[in-house]
């Protein structure tokens, strides 16, 4: 318990910590001013949800692999963090977009495939509600979050190749892209307490899940009784 | 070998299951007939706007038929509780899904065929000139879409609301199939035909990939 608490005041310090460096340390932007600052807590969070589903899938596979509910109760936590992170990156986005841009939504690579990502896993909770046994659950939900997670990259590919008007990337993108130094600190920093706080908030879940299960059994048991 | 003959027998048992009563057929060409008709009521295209749009919305009829298409595939098997029966008689369970995937890749180019003339009718544009391209094109795209498909009716097949289930698992993954073909199609159908390599090949690695994957993991959507 003490542990938890330890890890939970962390976060919530680091995260206090990346908005006053995104505020306060972050030089302002020249060309978009002070709404730019948004954009430290959007890509961190958009780093952590994709770390967030990057677990999800390495736990199917294990699910799949060795069959123990532990793995699925990682799947689902992960899964709905990566979702609330990817939700905030959805919301966030726009917010920046329209004054900088003039518009709420393009569909560009990022964007659409960001958005695609969200109803992905959206659907995998969803079939996750609708069936009841708990082991086929597990195993059918473990084997379509594999095929939305290798579904990811194609979907990228093809938005990126396919469908034009993006803005090239900040971050390892080609020429004349880049970011100045103390803006860079600053959003690795931020990414990392989106991360830590990705990671305290899958590790809290994953207990609530785990005494769902437990429940579950000694309802069972007493029921059987 | 087995797997071959294993496939090709199974194969044979799909594609006379349907042919007897070719409900599935009939039932397919219909509904993309009306939703191309429904489409080009929703938005009344010119001559113009049809070559940029109209392949979008052939494609998008396609995606929507497959969804209802691919839904009986395992459920079917589910009446006669047939699926155990299934498993027992082939060595290898990767069979069962190739043999359904052939054949709704067969099925689905059927229904195709069928459409295309009364699409180019209807929008207005010429697709003879092209029509081998196209045919590669739609012979990629609806395999990509019955190898994902296969898979996901497996999975819906043993939840609830399993009828609305499918499309909404389905679509979302099928986004990249329906983007590339689309857009090689729109470039194989204008005034100036460009046949986009990339695309076709794009469309081939979505294939290998999901086929891949099924083979990998397919014999676990069957577990009992």
């Amino acid at each position: 318990m003490a542990k938890r608490i330890v890890l939970g005041a962390v976060a919530i310090l680091l995260v206090i910590a990346a908005a006053y460096a995104s505020f306060y340390i972050a030089p302002t932007e020249r060309t978009m001013g002070l709404i730019q600052r948004i954009f430290y807590f959007h890509v961190g969070s958009a780093w952590a949800g994709m770390d967030a589903f990057l677990v999800c899938f390495i736990a199917n596979l294990l699910y799949v692999w060795r069959r123990q509910p532990k793995y699925d109760w990682l799947g689902v936590s992960s899964a709905e963090v990566g979702l609330v992170l990817t939700t905030v990156v959805l919301i966030t986005g726009p917010i920046w977009a329209h004054p900088v841009w003039g518009i709420w939504w393009t569909w560009d690579a990022r964007l659409t495939s960001t958005f695609v990502l969200w109803l992905l896993y959206v659907s995998y909770l969803l079939l996750r509600t609708l069936i009841e046994d708990q082991d086929r659950r597990a195993l059918l939900s473990s084997l379509f979050g594999i095929f939305a997670f290798l579904d990811v990259p194609l979907v990228f590919g093809a938005i990126r190749w396919w469908r034009t008007q993006h803005p090239s990337p900040v971050i390892m993108g080609g020429q004349g892209s880049g970011l100045d130094p103390t803006m860079r600190k600053v959003l690795f920093f931020s990414a990392l307490a989106m991360n830590f706080l990705a990671a305290f908030l899958i590790v809290e879940r994953y207990i609530l899940e785990k005494t769902k299960s437990e429940v579950d059994i000694l309802q069972r048991e007493a029921e059987a009784q | 070998m087995s797997l071959l003959s294993n496939t090709a027998t199974l194969l044979g048992k799909e594609l006379r299951t349907e042919f007897r009563s070719r409900e599935l057929l009939t039932t397919t060409v219909v509904f993309i007939l009306v939703v191309l008709i429904l489409f080009s009521f929703a938005i009344s295209p010119t001559a113009e706007e049809s070559r940029e749009f109209g392949p979008g919305l052939l494609w998008l009829a396609i995606l929507f038929a497959a969804s209802l298409m691919l839904q009986p595939c395992f459920l079917r098997e589910q009446t006669n509780d047939t699926l155990s029966s299934l498993r027992l008689a082939v060595t290898d369970p990767f069979s069962i899904f190739l043999a359904k995937l052939i054949a709704n890749t067969l099925f689905l180019l059927l229904t195709e065929v069928l459409m295309l003339p009364l699409f180019a009718v209807f929008y207005n544009i010429p697709i003879l000139p092209q029509l081998h391209y196209l045919l590669l094109v739609l012979f990629l795209g609806s395999l990509g879409i019955s190898i994902a498909g296969t898979a996901l009716s497996a999975i819906s097949a043993q939840a609830r609301m399993r009828e609305l289930l499918l499309p909404l698992l389905l679509l979302p993954l099928l986004t990249p199939i329906l983007v590339v073909s689309a857009t090689v199609s729109v470039s194989l159908l204008d005034r100036e035909p460009v046949v986009l390599w990339k695309g076709m090949a794009f469309l081939a690695i979505f294939d290998l990939v999901f086929l891949t994957a099924l083979w990998l993991f397919g014999e676990y959507l069957l577990e009992e």
